[in-house]
């Protein structure tokens, strides 16, 4: 669907908090502008994103029209275990993008 | 002073009494109806108290289509004491939400971030709801000088 920018740390210390950065291109079309041909443009946001780790939801956010198009997140997390953080986008056509990362932790 | 202006003086003292009560029962500052509507339908009915949520944002923004916020909580993030969720409000935007955010205690730290869009200056409001249930908020308010809605 799209490309995406993660920024996780490839290592960390055990309970370190490590920031997390996550930004996909998508319009972020509004719904509210009016096209050339003087119709709304549909509505067509990324309506929902989740991060996981190893399989544990521990971050999700709802977005409105209202967040920027391309839309970036960060957020910060506890790096307890080695493993994957997944993402996931899913905007009002409902197409998901998925990406993971690797973190390891010493 | 005749009775019929007296009474109407003690009228408009009530009316004026009763503005005043309103006013102070409002948490924040006085905000157009639909962000307060917004926010009801998020706190529930819950007293939302200032303090512990901090909401970094420019003061003057050149370019309302992209808006870098930022929004920390005070918390431990602990399992007994986290932050469950993070909400953000507008008050001039066609909607009044912006975004909510669910953490956990796993995120170690209550931080988010993120870039969001305005279209007029105005007030934007962060609340936080805590594992024990009570609701924070903070507000800021930015200048915008080029909105993001101009080119339609």
């Amino acid at each position: 669907m799209a490309r995406v920018l993660i920024n996780v740390p490839p290592t960390a210390k055990r309970g370190q908090i490590i920031e997390i950065k996550a930004l996909i291109s998508h319009p972020m079309e509004t719904g509210f502008r009016t096209g050339p041909d003087g119709n709304l443009v549909p509505r067509n946001i990324i309506k929902r994103f989740t991060c996981n780790y190893n399989g544990e939801e521990i971050f999700s956010a709802d977005l409105f029209p209202a967040i920027a198009a391309n839309p970036f997140l960060s957020f910060m997390v506890a790096a307890t275990e080695t493993g994957l953080i997944a993402f996931q986008w899913i905007d009002d056509q409902d197409q998901v993008q998925l990406e993971t990362a690797k973190i390891t932790v010493e | 002073m005749t009775q019929s202006s007296r009474e109407a003086g003690a009228t408009r003292r009530k009316m004026l009494a009763g503005a005043l009560s309103v006013l102070v029962v409002r948490p924040a500052r006085a905000t157009p109806e639909s962000m307060a509507a917004a926010i009801q339908a998020f706190v529930g009915g819950v007293e939302v108290r200032k303090g512990r949520v901090a909401l970094d944002a420019p003061p003057l923004v050149e370019n309302g289509n992209s808006v870098p916020i930022k929004v920390t909580v005070e918390s431990p993030m602990t399992s007994q004491n986290f932050v469950r969720t993070v909400a953000i409000f507008n008050e001039k935007n066609p909607q009044p939400n912006v975004a909510t955010f669910h953490l956990s205690p796993h995120c170690g730290r209550a931080m988010v971030s993120t870039r969001i869009r305005l279209g007029d200056s105005q007030n934007i409001v962060a609340i936080a709801q805590l594992s024990d249930g009570t609701f924070w908020s903070d507000t800021a308010e930015l200048i915008v000088t080029l909105p993001a809605c101009a080119e339609t």
